[in-house]
């Protein structure tokens, strides 16, 4: 039997969600129509003259190289940060999930990378692998790798993509060992009993029963390699060599504040924008469709 | 003392505090100069507020130039700008076309409306040239100049027995005689489109773009991709190819290789002075001018500055304005200009406070402190050598930054990627030509 709540006046309820309305309003709805309205205008940098062009800023943009590999570089970026994080975190899940001794010790020391922010992840990883004074680049002269990602844009994206997942490990590593934790030990036991050993146990029992969580974490590994490593390139690579590493979200604040041009950039803004809402389709069809919860 | 006598004299010096505030005509500066710089800045609006009655600056710092211009400009849009804001030279056609449309104050007008004799022939040609009108009217007050030295480790050339070069000849050789003595990456520099392209083509006199560089008016295009600067960048991305030159990222990023000994000789602005003077302790180092191609010019011309100024903005009533008029005088003054220059290796920006670090035997004690102020007062400024002036043009930098990586990765050659960077650059020209129009 399930307990409804019934409000008796017909406003009541309005009002007491109203405050969430009106905050998804005034920072989504208006910057968004904001946003939406600016990508068809050329403006000056001080708001003088504001002309319509149509979709001259959306031609511009389509029609220059560098944008268009800035969706190649994103979805490498996306990608490979998504997969270098998720498979590390599991890994360490796992291996946690069946330590004994000073559990806590080791949990709490891999979540730390978490409190460390996006910029902050960058700019270590930037100053180990710095091809002057970086130890890391020094041992890898060691070994014969000539690394200097200010000239080598691949090196430059693998840089930037190592330090993203590196921050994002602790955030997929919680989220696996709570998954791991809620699956029930009498299926495990059940197939130890039937002589499955430890590998086909993972791979028939643990991580089909993880897929929720497998998925979510894709989806927000995914919006995170997107939306928040900005900051992680904006203190290290700036987008460079060449344009390698400048990732769509990147363009749009370099276009946006670095070049004045609020129409191209707005454009960019709605472009991404478009993108996290197909993104967000696709979860919710997704997840209805698989998940059991 | 008990309690009562405490909050009683103290709510005395508040009311008496305020009294002066209100007195004092307010003017908001918003600056760029993080650190050592930050500090020498306020230290100089409290000099100032300490000798006006009138007057109170204050000064602010709001981020690195392009934030602290974002910052601006949003402020302006706003209608809560502050009175002056400092700007990076790139941002002085996006500032001159605000002034079009009645958004700036320029600095000559200020000076005249506040009764203060202002002499522009105090300040030196090179670095007023960048900022002035077509009719040679100065738009706003230069603060900090600087412009591209050859930095080199003495102690490397000695070691490996070759002198200072002057032409990019000599460089070479330098840089192979480097090489063979054990030095990784002889040559490097940094701020690549200031210095290899702009101010290269400035001392040796040659146009970078039409319409006198941008000068003249919004419809200039690009012209850098000549044979001269093809040739020079196909030079330098063959050394890259040898071993002798290792590109060390944009802006200053490169300055670890000089300070570690990796390179030796180093193209960059002149204000690393202060931080070398500091940082480098395990050789010897010196600024030499910048070498010379001897297949363009037998002499150089003059060297280009780099740096910021400070741009007032309209909107605000006239009391604040003598008042920031006054605080310009201050500043340009040769003892605060002398100090400035001795401190952080930004040139002085007058003739006087040149004289008076010579006098104070600043050069003598620290030798090759005045390359960059010779490079610029070298020859009278001409067409091609008095300055950029370009829309978009932090973007058209950051075009040539990527284009220039092209050629030292390998991807491009230098015609390749010149023609790509022009092609480029002058789309953005023309975007900014029809915002602006």
């Amino acid at each position: 039997m399930q307990k409804r709540v019934i409000f008796k006046a017909r406003g009541l309820p309005y009002l007491l969600v109203l405050p969430q309305i009106a905050i998804t309003v005034i920072f989504f709805f208006w910057p968004s129509w904001q946003a939406l309205e600016s990508s068809f205008f050329i403006e000056d940098a001080f708001g003088f003259s504001r002309e319509w062009v149509g979709w001259q800023n959306y031609r511009e943009l389509f029609n220059d190289p560098g944008y268009l590999r800035s969706f190649r570089s994103t979805l490498i970026f996306g990608l490979s940060v998504a997969a270098l994080a998720m498979s590390l975190a599991l890994g360490l899940a796992v291996a946690a999930n069946r330590v004994l001794r000073a559990t806590q010790g080791y949990r709490t020391l891999l979540i730390w990378p978490y409190a460390v922010a996006p910029a902050l992840a960058g700019v270590i990883w930037y100053f180990l692998m710095n091809p002057s004074l970086g130890i890391v680049a020094y041992w890898l002269k060691g070994i014969g790798v000539e690394w200097n990602h200010y000239v080598n844009g691949d090196q430059a994206l693998l840089l930037v993509i190592v330090a993203a997942a590196w921050k994002q490990i602790s955030y997929n590593f919680l989220f696996f060992l709570a998954g791991l934790q809620s699956i029930p030990k009498s299926l495990i036991e059940a197939a130890a009993i039937d002589r499955a050993g430890p590998v086909r146990r993972f791979w028939s029992i643990t991580f089909p029963l993880l897929s929720p969580t497998t998925f979510f974490l894709l989806v927000v590994n995914l919006v995170y390699a997107f939306f928040d490593t900005f900051s992680l390139i904006h203190a290290t690579t700036e987008g460079g060599p060449s344009d390698s590493t400048s990732i769509l979200v990147f363009r749009v604040y370099n276009t946006g504040f670095i070049g004045q041009d609020y129409g191209g950039s707005a454009a960019q803004s709605v472009i991404l924008m478009a993108l996290v809402i197909v993104m967000t389709v696709v979860q919710f069809r997704y997840v209805e469709r698989k998940v059991n919860y | 003392m008990n309690v009562k006598s405490i909050l009683t004299a103290t709510t005395i010096a508040s009311l008496a505090a305020g009294a002066a505030h209100a007195e004092k005509a307010q003017v908001q500066f918003w600056h760029a100069m993080g650190g050592t710089l930050g500090e020498i800045t306020d230290k100089f609006a409290a000099d100032f507020n300490a000798t006006s009655d009138t007057c109170e600056i204050n000064s602010i710092y709001k981020g690195n130039y392009t934030e602290n211009m974002t910052a601006a400009i949003a402020a302006f849009r706003a209608g809560q700008h502050p009175h002056i804001v400092q700007v990076f030279e790139v941002g002085t056609a996006t500032m001159m076309a605000a002034g079009d449309q009645g958004a700036i104050y320029p600095v000559y007008k200020l000076m005249e409306d506040a009764g203060i004799d202002f002499d522009p022939s105090a300040y030196l040609p090179a670095v007023i040239s960048y900022y002035t009108d077509t009719d040679n009217n100065l738009l706003s007050l230069p603060f900090n100049s600087s412009s591209p030295v050859l930095w080199y480790n003495k102690t490397a050339l000695d070691a490996a027995g070759v002198d200072v070069p002057e032409t990019w000849d000599e460089v070479h050789a330098a840089a192979e005689a480097l090489k063979a003595n054990g030095v990784e990456k002889p040559f490097s520099f940094g701020w690549q489109s200031w210095t290899q392209i702009e101010n290269f083509s400035a001392w040796h006199d040659m146009p970078m773009a039409t319409e006198e560089n941008g000068f003249a008016g919004l419809g200039t295009e690009f012209t850098f991709n000549n044979e001269a600067v093809v040739n020079h960048i196909q030079r330098i991305a063959e050394m890259g190819q040898d071993g002798l030159f290792g590109y060390g990222g944009r802006r200053g990023d490169s300055r670890a290789q000089f300070v570690n000994g990796e390179t030796a000789l180093w193209i960059n602005s002149s204000a690393y002075y202060g931080g070398f003077k500091q940082d480098i302790t395990d050789f010897e180092f010196g600024q030499a001018m910048l070498p010379v191609d001897t297949d363009l010019a037998d002499a150089p011309q003059n060297s280009i500055i780099g740096g910021a100024t400070l741009w007032v903005l309209q909107g605000h009533e006239q009391p604040e304005y003598t008042c920031a008029a006054e605080f310009f005088q201050y500043v340009s003054e040769p003892e605060q200009q002398a100090y400035w220059h001795q401190n952080t290796g930004y040139v002085p920006i007058t003739t006087a406070a040149y004289e008076l670090s010579r006098e104070q035997g600043f050069y003598e004690e620290n030798p090759g402190t005045d390359t960059a102020i010779k490079q610029l007062s070298l020859n009278t400024p001409t067409p091609a050598s008095k300055g950029v002036r370009f829309g978009n043009f932090v973007q058209v930098r950051d075009v040539i930054n990527e284009e220039l990586e092209a050629v030292w990765s390998g991807d491009k050659t230098a015609r390749e990627a010149l023609d790509a960077a022009v092609e480029r650059g002058n789309a953005l020209l023309r975007k900014f030509e029809n915002a602006n129009s």
